[in-house]
């Protein structure tokens, strides 16, 4: 098995409210040293063995878990736990 | 005139639009749960506000996976008038029937109000009954109705007439105040306010019932007048 560590992340460009917000409140906490926050999306996903792996995800990321227009993804394969 | 009205999980304007079409327009109408559906044969095709699978990953992006979307686009690509509202629109942007993508509100809030809308383009089969540059009072309910392009996609919508409405004061920072889109045949359109929510006097508006009954004329106008 293996297990594949998906992010993702809003485009540079993009406007991320949620991460105005977050970055707001880290300084109202006194965190002045932060001057953005963009918040994205983690997964795992725990997928059989496949010499295909890596074309795989990058279509799954394409067609379901990140959306080109606003997304960036990245990922890493490693070793899984077998089940 | 026929129309079908998918339902998918999580859907909640669905008797909205089945009523605004069945009761407020006064033809044909069927709620069709999305895994049985059949399209063939229905002359429009409504897809309905809520949040379908919870909004779970993104806005309409689970739906977007359905198979129900293949015979969308077979539909899209015959012709057949597809209206998306709300989280409809959202299915049609996360399915690639419309370009863009919907963004969290500006100020983070679910928004639930009326909002008034210019009409920009009048010259489709959804507006023909609307003066141009109309200003029509519409009520808006979301969260993710932040409308985003890119500078390309957004020039092309420009050049081609496809933005339909726009917001007078925008509520939720969509760009070029964006509120309604229609593809390039000119057959789908997808807008995050609600006409099927506008069509009697009694809730405030029935701005929304032109829009349902230029899509009756359309029709009339392309088979019956013809028979």
């Amino acid at each position: 098995m293996k297990l594949v560590k998906v992010h993702i992340t809003l485009k540079e460009g993009v406007l991320d409210p949620q991460g105005k917000a977050v970055q707001g409140s880290l300084n109202t906490l006194g965190y002045d040293n932060v001057k953005e926050v963009r918040v994205g999306k983690y997964l795992e996903l725990t997928v059989h063995d496949d010499a295909n792996i890596e074309s795989e995800i990058e279509d799954m990321c394409n067609k379901l878990l990140a959306n080109p227009v606003i997304e960036n993804y990245s990922y890493t394969v490693e070793e899984g736990v077998a089940q | 005139m026929k129309f079908a009205v998918i339902v998918f999980p999580g859907s909640n304007c669905d008797r909205d639009m089945y009523y605004a079409a069945k009761d407020a327009l006064g033809e044909e109408a069927d709620m069709l749960w999305y895994q049985e559906a059949n399209l063939e044969g229905y002359d429009a095709i409504l897809l309905p506000g809520g949040f379908s699978y919870g909004d779970y990953l993104r806005s309409g992006a689970i739906a977007s996976t359905s198979e129900i979307v293949v015979q969308l686009r077979e539909q899209a690509d015959k012709g057949v008038p597809i209206l998306g509202v709300c989280n409809g629109f959202q299915i049609l942007l996360e399915s690639g029937l419309l370009p863009g993508a919907m963004l969290r509100n500006k100020n983070l809030k679910f928004m639930c109000h009326f909002e008034s809308l210019n009409v920009v383009n009048n010259d489709t089969l959804f507006t023909s009954k609307y003066e141009k540059g109309e200003v029509i009072s519409i009520p808006i309910a979301h969260h993710d109705g932040n409308y985003y392009c890119d500078d390309e996609t957004l020039a092309t919508l420009k050049e081609n007439n496809q933005i339909v409405f726009t917001y007078q004061n925008n509520p939720n920072g969509s760009v070029s105040d964006v509120a309604g889109i229609i593809n390039e045949q000119g057959n789908v359109l997808g807008m995050m306010p609600h006409p099927e929510r506008a069509v009697e006097a009694i809730l405030n508006s029935d701005d929304g019932l032109k829009l349902f009954q230029s899509m009756l004329e359309n029709w009339r106008e392309r088979y019956v007048a013809g028979a």
